[in-house]
C-alpha cells in the first residue's frame, strides 16, 4: 500500500528527514514512536504533501501512485488520511457542511454519485456515535472551541467519514482521557479491515495496548533506527529512549 | 515563493466576468462640467424649471466645497473637467420589452437581469438604468394597482412632483458632502418609489444598474419613499464593463419611513475593481440614508459589497421616530488593489430607538479594507441600544483590516455594545481542508460563505444565491 523509499526533506534549508525507508501493506497497523523533535509529524506532514517541507530525495509510492505529484487534496482523495496532531479550529464552517464536501469529494473522484441527505445524516449520526461524539457537534463550527479530547475524537470523526485505505494517526492518543482513549482506540478497531492500513504515531505504550500493531519502528534523528513487533513498544515503554540515542547516537 | 504567497496570488487573479462592452449608440454630453452641462442635461431630460433651478444651486454649492480627503484611501484625483456627464442610449424604446435595443437586452442578458416574461412572474419588477436613462420599467401596471409608484426618477419629475419636491434633498441635504452635492448638480437618472398608506409591496423591486459608456460619471438618485403602515424590499445590483480608465460613480439613495413602514434596501455591487495590476475600476462615492420619520419605523441596510477599485460609502439611518429601528448588515469583500471604506452612521435621535450594525470584511491580495461606523446617541434619545459587530478576515499576509468604530453617546439611559474580531485565513487552515479532499477554492468559498451568513441571510432569496456565488468569484483565484 505504502513504500517510503530513501525519504530525504527539509524545511528552510534544515534537514529532518535524512532517508526514511518504509514499507506498510494493507490490513497491517505500524506503530512509529521515538523522542520528541525526531521527525514523526514531519513525515506524515510530507506523506500528506504539506508543502513547506521540501522532499530533496527519495519516493512516495501509495497504491502504485507516486504521490509526490500529487497536491494534498488529491492525496486525500486517493485515500490517504491524516488525524491531525493539533487539529485546527475554522469558525464559521460547520462540522456537518465540512465533512459533507469532503465526502463528496472523494466520492466524486471515485465517480460515485454525492450521497443524499438522508443517507448522509445517517451515516453521520452513526459515525458520530462510533467516536463518541454527540449530534450537536455536527452543528458546531470545525473544532471552534472544542477541548482537546473533543478535537482528536473528531478526527476520529473524519476517518470513520472518509473511509481511508491508509490512516494516519499522529499522537491522536496525547490529551485524551482514559475513557476516550478507549473510545477512539475501539473506533479504529471497527474500521479497521484487510484492505486498509494504519500508520499510528504516539509516545504511549497504552495506546498500543488498545490498538494492537503488527510492527513498531523507532525513529530518530531522521531515520528509523529500530524495527520490530509488539515487544519493542514494550521495551521502550520500560527502558525509555537512551538505549536507542546511545546505539544509532554516531550515526546521527 | 512559499505555498501561502501562491494561494494568495492566485486568489487575486480571477479575471472580471462582466468585462464585455456593448455596441449600442450612445449620445454623450461633451466632457466637462459647467452651468452648461447641467443646462444641457435639464433640457435633455425636458425638465421643468424648478429642477433645474435646484440642480443649479447644488453646483454652486459643489464648487464651494473641498473634496473630502480624511477616508483611508488612496486614488488618483479625479478629474471632473475631463469626465462626461450625460449619457443616453439613442434609440429611446420605452414601452415595452419587445421594441427594447437588442443590443441592450443582450447585455442585460448577459447580466442575468430577469427582463423576460417568466422572471417577471416569478415576482420581480426591475426597473433597469443603463448608464444614464431608465430603459424599461416593468411590472408598473400591476404595482399600480396598489398605488404604489414604482417608475425612472426623471419621470417622477414630471408625473408626480409634488412628491419629489417635497422628499428630494430631505434626507441627504445638497450640502451633505462633496460628492452628494455633485450628484444633485449632475444627476441622470434613477429610480423612485412611492408605498401609500397600509400598502404592503407585494414583489421585491429591483434596479440594475450599469455602467456602459466610456468616461461617463453615473450620478443615479432614489427616492423611496414608504408611508405609514407600509412595507417595501427593495434590491439593487450593478455591474460595469471592463476598462482601463478610473469610471466616477457617485450616487445619492434616500429613504423616508413614516410610522409603522418598513423598508429594507439591498444592494449587490459588482462594479469593475480593476485588474490584479491595479489598473482601472470604478470609484464608488455614494451616499445612502434613510430617516425614520415615524413612531415604529424601521430602515435596513444590507450591502454585498464586492467591486469597484475604490468604495467610500456609509448607509446610514437617522433614527427620528420614537421605537425606531435602524440596521446595517454589510459584507465588504476587497482583492488585488482594491479599497473599501465603508460602514454605517447610527444617528439615535427618538427616545427608545434601536440599531444593529453587522459588518464583515473580507480582505485579499493587496488589498485595504476598512469599517469606519458611527453611534450617536442624541440628548433626547432616551432608552436608546446599539449594537455592533465587526469582524475582518484576511487572506493572507499583504492585506489590511482596519475598524474605526465612532460613538457619540449624549444620553446615559443609552447602552451602546462593540464586538470586533480579526481572523485570518492562512495556510494551515487551507491545509486542513486539502488533506480532507477539499480543494482551495472550495475551502475559501467555504469559510467566506460561513463568515458572511448572518449578512447574507438578510438578503432575498434569489439575491441571496447570487451574493454567494459572488463571493466565491470575487475571491476565485486568490488560492491554488
Ligand atoms: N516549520 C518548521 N520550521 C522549522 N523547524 C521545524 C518546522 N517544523 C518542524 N521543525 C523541526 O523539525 C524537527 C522535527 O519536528 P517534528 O514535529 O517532526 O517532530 P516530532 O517527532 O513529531 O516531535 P513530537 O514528538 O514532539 O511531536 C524538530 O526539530 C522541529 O523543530
Ligand atoms: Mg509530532
Amino acid at each position: 500500500m505504502l513504500q517510503i523509499k530513501n525519504l530525504h526533506a527539509q524545511i528552510e534549508g534544515k534537514p529532518i528527514l535524512k532517508g526514511i525507508n518504509l514499507e506498510v501493506k494493507a490490513g497491517t497497523v505500524h506503530a512509529i514512536m521515538g523522542p520528541n523533535g525526531s521527525g514523526k509529524s514531519t513525515l506524515s506532514s510530507v506523506i500528506a504533501g504539506r508543502e513547506e517541507y521540501e522532499v530533496t530525495e527519495g519516493e512516495i509510492w501509495f497504491n502504485g501512485v507516486n504521490i509526490l505529484e500529487l497536491e494534498p487534496e488529491e492525496r486525500a482523495r486517493e485515500g490517504l488520511f491524516l488525524a491531525f496532531q493539533y487539529p485546527i479550529e475554522i469558525p464559521g464552517v460547520s462540522n456537518a457542511n465540512f465533512i459533507k464536501m469532503a465526502v463528496n469529494e472523494v466520492r466524486k473522484h471515485k465517480g460515485l454519485e454525492s450521497l443524499s441527505a438522508t443517507d448522509f445524516l445517517k451515516l453521520m449520526r452513526e459515525k458520530a456515535a462510533l467516536v463518541g461524539l454527540k449530534d450537536d457537534f455536527l452543528k458546531r463550527s470545525v473544532n471552534a472551541g472544542f477541548s482537546g479530547g473533543e478535537k482528536k475524537r473528531n478526527e476520529i470523526f473524519q476517518l470513520a467519514m472518509l473511509d481511508p485505505k491508509l490512516s494516519i494517526l499522529d499522537e491522536t492518543d496525547s490529551g485524551l482521557d482514559i475513557d476516550a482513549l478507549r473510545t477512539v482506540a475501539e473506533g479504529v478497531n471497527a474500521l479497521k479491515n484487510s484492505e486498509n492500513a494504519f500508520l499510528v504515531i504516539t509516545h504511549y505504550q497504552r495506546l498500543l495496548d488498545y490498538i494492537v500493531p503488527d510492527v513498531v519502528h523507532v525513529l530518530y534523528d531522521g531515520r528509523i533506527v529500530e524495527t520490530g513487533d509488539k515487544n519493542l513498544a514494550l521495551k521502550l515503554e520500560d527502558q525509555g529512549y537512551d538505549w536507542v540515542i546511545e546505539k544509532h547516537k554516531q550515526e546521527a | 515563493m512559499s505555498k501561502d504567497q501562491e494561494i494568495l496570488d492566485s486568489i487575486t487573479s480571477q479575471e472580471y466576468q462582466w468585462g464585455f462592452e456593448s455596441n449600442i449608440d450612445q449620445e454623450i454630453a461633451a466632457i466637462g462640467l459647467s452651468e452648461d452641462t447641467i443646462r444641457f442635461i435639464s433640457k435633455k431630460k425636458n425638465e421643468p424649471e424648478w429642477m433645474l433651478e435646484w440642480r443649479l444651486k447644488a453646483f454652486e454649492i459643489w464648487k464651494s466645497m473641498p473634496e473630502p480627503n480624511w477616508q483611508n484611501l488612496e486614488y488618483a484625483p479625479v478629474d471632473f473637467q475631463s469626465i462626461s456627464y450625460y449619457a443616453e442610449p439613442k434609440k429611446k424604446t420605452l414601452n415595452s420589452l419587445d421594441e427594447l435595443d437588442p443590443e441592450i437586452k443582450a447585455t442585460y442578458d448577459k447580466l442575468g437581469i430577469p427582463l423576460e416574461e417568466q422572471k417577471l412572474l416569478a415576482g420581480v419588477a426591475v426597473d433597469a438604468v443603463l448608464d444614464s436613462v431608465s430603459v424599461v420599467t416593468t411590472y408598473k401596471e400591476r404595482l399600480a394597482q396598489d398605488g404604489i409608484i414604482f417608475c425612472s426618477f426623471s419621470e417622477a419629475v414630471h408625473e408626480h412632483p409634488e412628491l419629489v419636491k417635497k422628499y428630494l434633498g430631505s434626507v441627504v441635504p445638497v450640502a451633505d458632502n462633496y460628492f452628494s452635492a455633485l450628484n444633485c448638480a449632475v444627476f441622470s437618472d434613477g429610480s423612485f418609489v412611492y408605498i401609500p398608506k397600509g400598502v404592503r409591496c407585494p414583489m421585491e423591486l429591483s434596479t440594475y444598474f450599469r455602467i456602459n459608456a466610456k468616461n461617463t460619471g453615473q450620478f443615479e438618485r432614489t427616492l423611496i419613499i414608504a408611508d405609514d403602515h407600509s412595507y417595501v424590499s427593495y434590491l439593487e445590483g450593478c455591474t460595469a464593463p471592463q476598462r482601463d480608465e478610473n469610471q466616477l460613480h457617485a450616487a445619492v439613495v434616500e429613504l423616508v419611513a413614516m410610522e409603522h413602514a418598513e423598508i429594507k434596501y439591498s444592494t449587490v455591487q459588482n462594479w469593475f475593481p480593476g485588474d490584479k495590476d491595479g489598473k482601472g475600476g470604478i470609484y464608488n462615492f455614494v451616499t445612502k440614508r434613510g430617516a425614520c420619520l415615524g413612531n415604529h419605523s424601521k430602515i435596513s441596510w444590507t450591502q454585498v459589497e464586492t467591486g469597484s477599485a475604490v468604495t467610500w460609502k456609509y448607509p446610514s439611518c437617522i433614527l427620528k421616530g420614537d421605537y425606531s429601528v435602524g440596521e446595517f448588515y454589510s459584507v465588504a469583500v476587497t482583492n488585488n488593489f482594491q479599497q473599501a471604506d465603508t460602514g454605517t452612521k447610527m444617528i439615535h435621535t427618538g427616545k427608545h430607538t434601536r440599531s444593529r450594525i453587522v459588518s464583515k470584511g473580507i480582505s485579499a491580495g493587496k488589498s485595504q479594507n476598512s469599517y469606519r461606523g458611527l453611534v450617536r446617541v442624541n440628548k433626547r434619545a432616551e432608552g436608546a441600544r446599539n449594537f455592533s459587530q465587526c469582524d475582518s478576515l484576511l487572506l493572507g499576509d499583504r492585506c489590511g483590516a482596519h475598524t474605526f468604530p465612532y460613538f457619540e453617546i449624549l444620553n446615559n439611559s443609552a447602552n451602546v455594545e462593540h464586538e470586533a474580531t480579526t481572523s485570518k485565513i492562512g495556510e494551515d487552515i487551507l491545509f486542513y481542508f486539502r488533506q480532507r479532499g477539499i480543494g482551495e477554492e472550495d475551502a475559501v468559498a467555504m469559510i467566506v460563505n460561513g463568515y458572511a451568513k448572518e449578512v447574507l441571510d438578510q438578503l432575498p432569496m434569489e439575491f441571496a444565491v447570487e451574493a454567494k456565488k459572488l463571493l466565491a468569484i470575487s475571491l476565485e483565484g486568490s488560492v491554488g
